[in-house]
C-alpha cells in the first residue's frame, strides 16, 4: 500500500515561465508531509507534478525526477493514468459528480476502470465512506445526487471517492480552505486515520492545521513575483514550528502566528 | 454623478434620502416610458401575427380529418382531407437532417471543446462559423448541385433532408460546444485523479454532465429546421398524398403545402387550408421548444 515519494532537481515551467526551482524531497510512507508558503510560490504546482496533473495544462513541463518507491513515475513507457490510479488527488474546492448518486461518486473510479460486481462495488462503497467518517451522514440515502450535501460532507465523499481506488499516496490541495471549523476538524481527524494506510502530502495555508496534523513540513518562498519559487526547508513539524534552521521560515511562521 | 452628491455640503439628516432631485425624477419617468414603449411596439407585430393565425386558421385544424387524413382525391376548392401527408413529410425529412446532424455535431463539438488546439481546431470553428451564416437557399442549391446537377439523382425527401443538415449542423455544433464549456473542469479533473482515463472522462463525466443543455439544443435546432422553405422548394415535389418513403417520389411538407397552395389555389379553401398549415407548423415548433424546456430544468450543472 503505502509507498515513498521522492523527488530529485525538480523544476517546473509553465511554457516559458520557470515556476518552480529545484525541488529536493522525500516523502516516507505512512506520514502525512504539509506544503507551507505564500501564495503563488508554487505548492499546487509541486503536488500537481506529483500525480501529472500538471499535465492537462497546455505548455506545463518538468524536469529532474519523481519516484514513487524508487521508479520513476515519468519514465518513458510509464503512463499518465496509471501514475494517477496510485496517485490519487483531493482538490480545494469539493467536486463530486453532479450526475451521479453518493453511492456512484464514491464507486465512480472503480466503475469506469471497468469493475461491474455488484457486491464489490457495495462494499468498496461501504469502507470508503466509513474510510471518510462519512458513512453514518449518507448510509441512509446513498440513492441521492451528491451535490445535495453540505460543503463539508461533500469534501469527505471526495475523500472516499479518492481512496475508493485504493491509491499508494493521497494528496490534498487546501482540501479544507472552502469548510467551516467543524467540518475541517472531520478532516483533519481523517487524515490523521488516513496516515495509517496512506503516504499523505497536504497542502494548506493554515499553520495551525499543519502543525496538527502533518509529520514533516516543507516551507516554500520566492524572492520575488516573476521569480521561480523554491524549497526553503523541509523537517519534523515540530522542529519547523519551534526552531527552523532559515530565517525565512522562522519569519514567514512568526508572522503569520504572531 | 448625480447633482446631490456633487453638492459641496450634504446635509447629515436622513431626511436626504427623500430629497431625490425633480430632474432625476423626470428623467428616471421618461426612461421607464421609454423602454415600455419600445417592448409595446416590438409586441405589436408579434401579437397581431399571432392572433390572424390563430382566428384563421382554428377552423381547419379542429376537424379530425385535419390530421389524419392527405389531400389525395381531394379537389382544390373542396373544404375536405387534412395535412396527415405534410406533417409526416416534415418530421421524416427533420429526422434524416437530425440523424446524421446531431452525431456529427455533438462529436464536432467534443473535438473543439476538449482536443482542439491548433490549426485544424481554428479551421473547423471558422467554418462552423461560415457555415451559421450560409442562408437556406444556397445550402438547397448546394446540394441541388451536388446530387442532382451532378450525380444525376432525382429530386426526393432524403435530399431535403441534406440541405437541412447543413444548416442544423452550426446550431448543433455551437449550442454543444456552450453546454461542453459549462461543465467546470474541476470535474474533469477529478475524473483524471481517479486513474480514468480521457476519453472515458468525456463518455460518461461531461457529456452526461451536459447532456440536458446538449438535448436543449438539439430541440432548438429541429425546431428551427422544420419551417425552412428554401430547401422543399429546390429539392423535392409536392405531392398530394402520403409517402413515407424519403428515397422515391415526391413529399409533401408543411412548407411545401403553404407554398403550394398559395401559388396554385386561390379558393376559400386553399386560404383556409394556408392559414391551417402555418398554424400547424406553428404548433409543432412550439411542441418542440416546449420540450427543450422541460428538459432544460433538468440540467446537471445548474444545480
Ligand atoms: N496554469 C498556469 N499557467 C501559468 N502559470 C501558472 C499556472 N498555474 C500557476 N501558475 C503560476 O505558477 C506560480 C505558482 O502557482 P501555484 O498555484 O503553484 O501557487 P500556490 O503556492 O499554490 O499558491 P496559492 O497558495 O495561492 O494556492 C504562480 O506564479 C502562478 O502564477
Ligand atoms: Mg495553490
Amino acid at each position: 500500500m503505502a509507498k515513498r515519494l521522492d523527488l530529485k532537481d525538480v523544476d517546473i515551467y509553465y511554457g516559458d515561465f520557470h515556476a518552480v526551482q529545484n525541488v529536493n524531497l522525500s516523502v516516507p510512507p505512512r506520514s502525512v508531509t504539509s506544503f507551507i508558503g505564500p501564495s503563488g510560490c508554487g505548492k499546487s504546482t509541486v503536488l500537481r507534478t506529483l500525480n501529472r496533473m500538471h499535465e492537462e495544462i497546455p505548455g506545463a513541463r518538468v524536469e529532474g525526477q519523481i519516484q514513487l518507491d524508487g521508479e520513476d513515475i515519468y519514465a518513458r513507457g510509464s503512463d499518465a493514468v496509471a501514475v494517477r490510479r496510485t496517485i490519487g488527488m483531493v482538490f480545494q474546492r469539493p467536486n463530486p459528480f453532479p450526475t451521479m448518486s453518493i453511492r456512484d461518486n464514491v464507486v465512480a473510479g472503480l466503475k469506469l476502470q471497468g469493475v461491474r460486481d455488484k457486491k464489490k462495488l457495495d462494499e468498496v462503497c461501504e469502507a470508503s465512506l466509513r474510510g471518510a467518517n462519512l458513512w453514518k451522514e449518507v448510509s441512509g440515502r446513498l440513492d441521492k445526487p451528491g451535490g445535495g450535501l453540505s460543503g463539508g460532507q461533500q469534501q469527505r465523499l471526495c475523500i472516499a471517492r479518492a481512496i475508493a481506488v485504493q491509491p499508494d499516496v493521497l494528496l490534498m490541495d487546501e482540501p479544507c480552505s472552502a469548510l467551516d471549523p467543524i467540518s475541517t476538524l472531520a478532516i483533519e481527524d481523517l487524515i490523521g486515520d488516513l496516515k495509517k494506510d496512506y503516504t499523505i502530502v497536504i497542502v494548506t495555508h493554515n499553520m495551525q492545521q499543519a502543525a496538527r496534523v502533518s509529520d514533516q513540513t516543507a516551507f516554500f518562498n520566492l524572492e520575488a513575483t516573476g521569480k521561480p519559487g523554491h524549497l526553503v526547508e523541509i523537517d519534523d513539524t515540530e522542529k519547523i514550528f519551534s526552531n527552523p534552521t532559515e530565517r525565512e521560515t522562522e519569519d514567514y511562521i512568526s508572522g503569520r502566528f504572531g | 454623478m448625480s447633482a446631490a452628491l456633487d453638492a459641496p455640503e450634504r446635509p447629515a439628516v436622513p431626511a436626504t434620502f427623500r430629497n431625490v432631485s425633480t430632474a432625476r425624477k423626470v428623467k428616471n419617468q421618461a426612461a421607464t416610458v421609454l423602454v415600455t414603449l419600445a417592448f409595446l411596439v416590438a409586441l405589436v407585430p408579434l401579437v397581431w401575427l399571432l392572433v390572424s393565425v390563430l382566428i384563421k386558421g382554428v377552423p381547419a385544424i379542429v376537424s379530425a380529418d385535419w390530421w389524419t387524413r392527405s389531400l389525395s382525391g381531394v379537389t382544390p376548392d373542396e373544404v375536405r382531407g387534412g395535412v396527415y401527408h405534410a406533417i409526416v413529410g416534415t418530421l421524416v425529412q427533420a429526422l434524416i437532417a437530425g440523424i446524421i446532424a446531431v452525431p456529427v455535431g455533438i462529436l464536432a463539438a467534443v473535438y473543439l471543446v476538449e482536443y482542439g488546439r491548433g490549426r485544424l481546431a481554428k479551421i473547423t470553428s471558422f467554418m462552423v462559423d461560415i457555415l451559421s451564416g450560409v442562408p437556406s437557399i444556397v445550402a438547397a442549391l448546394f446540394i441541388f448541385a451536388l446530387f442532382i446537377s451532378i450525380g444525376g439523382l432525382s429530386q426526393s425527401g432524403f435530399l431535403v433532408g441534406l440541405a437541412l443538415v447543413l444548416l442544423m449542423l452550426p446550431v448543433v455544433i455551437r449550442n454543444t460546444e456552450e453546454m461542453l464549456q459549462l461543465v467546470p473542469d474541476e470535474l474533469r479533473e477529478a475524473s483524471y485523479a481517479l486513474g480514468i482515463p480521457k476519453w472515458k472522462t468525456i463518455l460518461r463525466i461531461v457529456l452526461p454532465t451536459a447532456l440536458s443543455g446538449t438535448v436543449t439544443g438539439v430541440m432548438l435546432a429541429f425546431a428551427r429546421v422544420m419551417g425552412e422553405t428554401a430547401p422543399v422548394l429546390v429539392l423535392v415535389g409536392y405531392a398530394r398524398a402520403i409517402n413515407f418513403n424519403p428515397f422515391e417520389g415526391n413529399q409533401a411538407s408543411l412548407p411545401l403545402l403553404i407554398y403550394t397552395e398559395l401559388s396554385t389555389n386561390p379558393s376559400a379553401a386553399g386560404q383556409l387550408r394556408i392559414w391551417g398549415g402555418a398554424l400547424t407548423l406553428i404548433l409543432i415548433v412550439m411542441v418542440f421548444q416546449l420540450a427543450a424546456s422541460v428538459i432544460s430544468r433538468y440540467s446537471a450543472i445548474s444545480k
